[in-house]
């Protein structure tokens, strides 16, 4: 008998530019190595995957400790003040960074990762209840998201998989 | 590092079975570690990717990620996890006779 194949199932819940990515690039590179793969979004998470907020992810300033200056070339451990971070413009500034450096790096952009990954075949589903808190519907999905499914159902799918909650 | 005889060739392989030294890659060791990845017959379309994934090694001296074959070699994702289903990542680098990609797109 074949040996089972190994599973990865991804809980995406937030939807900051930053906590975007993680489950992309881990996802892909599970993919690449012949590992299946599912994705579960829920709650803000639901953003990387909604048409109308897909290429509208942000990174704030403000409270966000690890995000240095050094980040634009200031050496040192300089944060960005938090009362600097609230002004008008500087989450802008902020994801213009990140996106900029994301670009350099030659990485896709989210709606470009959720593609690919559709096309290799991850398995990509809404959480129902979000869905409906929300009120949203399978249109203002991304095509590639395979349905709207419920908590229970995600377990259903994700039997023998390793989990990781994002 | 160990050796290993493949399509009548001896190559040096690491202990994951990739290829150390891209020169001593033959097309006929390309066709012998297909099958051991479960492609019995190399098309065109499979030329196409390992003969970019070489040029592109050859370059950079490192085997290229998924998404530098797909944007360079002209295959689309779907039709690179076709050909080399179940891992292309792993299974393009080793056909091709390079070490595994680095890199994580």
């Amino acid at each position: 008998m074949a040996e089972e194949n190994r599973k990865i199932a991804f809980i995406c819940s937030k939807g900051n530019l930053d906590m975007a990515y993680p489950a992309l690039i881990m996802g892909w590179a599970a993919l690449g190595n012949g590992i299946d793969v599912t994705i579960f979004f829920t709650f803000w998470g639901l953003d990387m995957i909604t048409k109308s907020r897909v290429d509208h992810l942000e990174i704030a300033p403000v409270a966000n400790t690890s995000m240095k200056m050094s980040m634009m070339g200031v050496p040192g451990n300089l944060g960005i003040p938090n009362l600097m971070g609230v002004l008008p413009g500087m989450t802008a500034l902020s994801t213009k960074l990140m996106n900029d450096k994301m670009k350099a790096l030659g990485v896709p952009c989210v709606r470009e990762y959720i593609e690919m990954l559709n096309d290799a075949g991850a398995n990509m589903y809404a959480c129902k209840m979000t869905v409906d808190m929300m009120g949203l519907k399978d249109d203002d999905f991304l095509p590639g998201i395979k349905g709207i499914v419920t908590a229970g159902d995600f377990m259903d799918m994700t039997d023998g998989a390793q989990i990781i909650f994002i | 590092m160990s050796t290993r005889m493949i399509a009548g060739k001896t190559v040096q392989v690491n202990e994951e079975g990739f290829m150390t030294n891209p020169a001593e890659w033959t097309k006929e060791i390309a066709e012998e570690l297909a099958k051991e990845e479960g492609i019995d017959c190399l098309t065109d379309a499979h030329w196409k990717v390992i003969e970019f994934s070489r040029e592109s090694a050859k370059d950079s001296g490192k085997a290229p990620t998924l998404r530098t074959i797909t944007t360079g070699a002209g295959v689309s994702t779907k039709e690179l996890f076709m050909l080399f289903p179940k891992g292309p990542a792993k299974k393009v680098a080793r056909i091709a006779g390079l070490g595994k990609p680095e890199g994580c797109v």
